[in-house]
């Protein structure tokens, strides 16, 4: 399999800001690659990179073949990009960007339509519509397709579900799923950890830094501390009231249960009795499996 | 059985013919963190205007903190906060300096800025950034204090729109560890959200779809209900249009 991104220790600075320090990492033909991690965290910037639009200060990247510090013109072809910021022309129509986008390439919307025909078909009934009059999830559905137009052989999505709902979102990501066989690479960023399982890869990013690369099932085995579950009917003092006991190693809010590890790596039964004493009610417990967000927060804890 | 500060009953809203809220009805109450879903035009942004004091309803009865919505919106806007993602706050302020003007803003008198200001400042370890200004604040600090600010005038309610969009997991938690305290203290949290694992955390969630709610309970009674794993799953299974993709954003309207 061919690697369509090598990047070699790429770092790149605004005034005294570190955006991004020793980016290592590569992404093979056809993977969806995710980057995941809060706003702020250099996630643009290294798409700014990848795409031609910002030079690295370090390291090096190649990108389908070429030096993307150097050969901009050959590589900006082959990518379609999909920029964080709705960046279509709102006063022109749907097909009109379309077309746009389409002529900007040297190509016709009839020559790939079969590409974007799913995405398009669910805007097409609105195609005589000003693109600034759209919803959330069609103006993303827009945006995909003018990034898809010329039939790029890499995709790259600044945060394209961000603003978007549940349902939208969901349809979204099994339209990139079906990209996968025209052999379209793709690499997507995203805030937001649940996006992560759906990717082939992730990268884990924050503070300019790559904490972990790998599948998401393998950085979810990567926990190192048994993990166990907790919930009780008030949430606060139970967090409190765990928070007080010295045998806790971390204790974090997640939705309505409080995930928990032990200094020890083991069950302390003195727990509960801690937690009756101090009235909390309807106490379940229960061992869990980590998720990608547990490794996450694993992974910015200090000792890391 | 705690209070009820927000009473929706047969809430009507329309705008010509096109009907934003269809017979709403629910409660909340005081110490509840109460999540408000829906897909994109479902009617959430109406019917959250209402409930600020922002809009009136066509027709049906609306009580806010003890308010009529139809009678006193004014009164309403007294009695109740507001943050959303973009925050509230001003860039070329410094954080007193926001604090004083929100204050001020709630008729606070001097003395009472001064005394929460430093409260303030000294619960979130703050106090060498009082003079700071808000542009040069990393991203947590400033949604942590733009949420303390929404609650300075020590509201009965306080909205929430996406308040931990963005944000690295462990100031998350932090966040909601800060939205429990306040809960805690009586304050109802009425948070409004696209993101699925935020919904997790409320006490009670609703679902909207298409102007009217279709689901209102605990996410751990919906997920038995519909039989999923997450919220998420729910929503998917509940919130779809009927017509997906259909016409303009109607949830176009944000507070301000």
């Amino acid at each position: 399999m061919h690697t369509i991104i090598e990047s070699s220790a790429v770092g790149k600075k605004f005034g005294k800001t570190q955006a991004l320090k020793n980016i290592s990492f590569s992404v093979k033909e056809s993977e969806i690659f995710g980057f995941i991690g809060p706003d702020g965290a250099g996630k643009t910037t290294l798409f700014r990179i990848i795409t031609t639009l910002l030079l690295p200060d370090e390291g090096e990247i190649r990108v389908l073949g070429h030096d993307a510090t150097k050969e901009f013109k050959a590589l900006r072809k082959r990518i379609g990009y999909m920029p964080g910021r709705f960046s279509l022309y709102q006063d022109l129509s749907v097909e009109e960007n379309l077309n746009f986008y389409a002529t900007v390439f040297g190509t016709t919307v009839k020559e790939n339509y079969e590409l974007i025909s799913d995405i398009y078909s669910h805007i097409e009934p609105f195609k005589k519509r000003l693109a600034g009059k759209l919803s959330g999830g069609m103006k993303q559905k827009l945006a995909l397709s003018c990034a898809l137009i010329h039939k790029p052989d890499l995709l790259v999505l600044d945060e394209p579900t961000t603003g978007v709902d549940a349902v939208s979102r969901s349809e979204f990501w099994e339209m990139l799923k079906k990209l996968k066989n025209y052999n379209i690479t793709i690499i997507v960023s995203t805030p937001y950890m649940d996006e992560a399982m759906r990717c082939d890869r992730v990268a884990l990013i924050q503070g300019g830094k790559l904490l972990i690369t790998d599948t998401p099932q393998q950085i979810r085995k990567g926990f190192t501390k048994k993990l166990f579950s907790v919930r009780a009917s008030e949430k606060y003092e139970l967090i409190n009231a765990l928070r007080s006991y010295p045998g806790i190693y971390t204790a974090y809010p997640f939705g309505d249960s409080v995930h928990v590890t032990f200094k020890n790596d083991r069950f302390e039964d003195s727990l509960i009795g801690l937690l009756n004493n101090r009235g909390i009610k309807n106490l379940k417990i229960s061992e869990m499996e980590a998720g990608i967000e547990d490794r996450f927060l694993e992974l910015m804890e200090p000792d890391n | 059985m705690a209070e009820t500060v927000i009473s929706v009953q047969n809430l009507v809203k329309k705008f010509g013919s096109f009907t934003a809220n269809d017979n709403l009805n629910f409660e909340v109450f005081s110490g509840e963190i109460f999540g408000f879903l829906g897909a994109n035009g479902a009617g959430k942004t109406t019917a959250i205007r209402i409930l600020s004091g922002l809009s009136q309803p066509t027709s049906g009865k609306v009580i806010v903190a003890g308010y009529d919505a139809s009678l006193q919106p004014e009164k309403i806007k007294r009695q109740i906060g507001y943050m959303c993602q973009k925050f509230s706050l001003y860039e070329d302020l410094t954080v007193r300096e926001n604090i004083t003007l929100y204050g001020g803003i709630y008729e606070m008198s001097r003395i009472q800025i001064n005394e929460r200001t430093e409260e303030l400042l000294k619960r979130l370890n703050f106090q060498e950034f009082g003079d700071r200004l808000i542009s040069d604040l990393p991203l947590g600090l400033k949604q942590k204090l733009a949420f303390s600010v929404a609650i300075l005038h020590k509201p009965k309610i306080v909205f929430l729109d996406e308040p931990t969009g963005g944000v690295d997991p462990i100031t998350r938690r932090q966040f909601w560890e800060m939205i429990y305290e306040t809960a805690a203290n009586g304050i109802t949290v009425f948070v409004t959200t696209h993101y699925m694992d935020e919904a997790e955390y409320c006490d009670r969630i609703s679902i909207m779809n298409e102007g009217r709610i279709v689901a209102l309970d605990t996410p751990e009674n919906l997920k038995n209900r519909y039989d999923a794993k997450s919220v998420e799953e729910v929503f998917v299974k509940i919130a779809r249009p009927s017509i997906s993709f259909s016409g303009s954003q109607t949830d176009k309207n944000s507070l301000p």
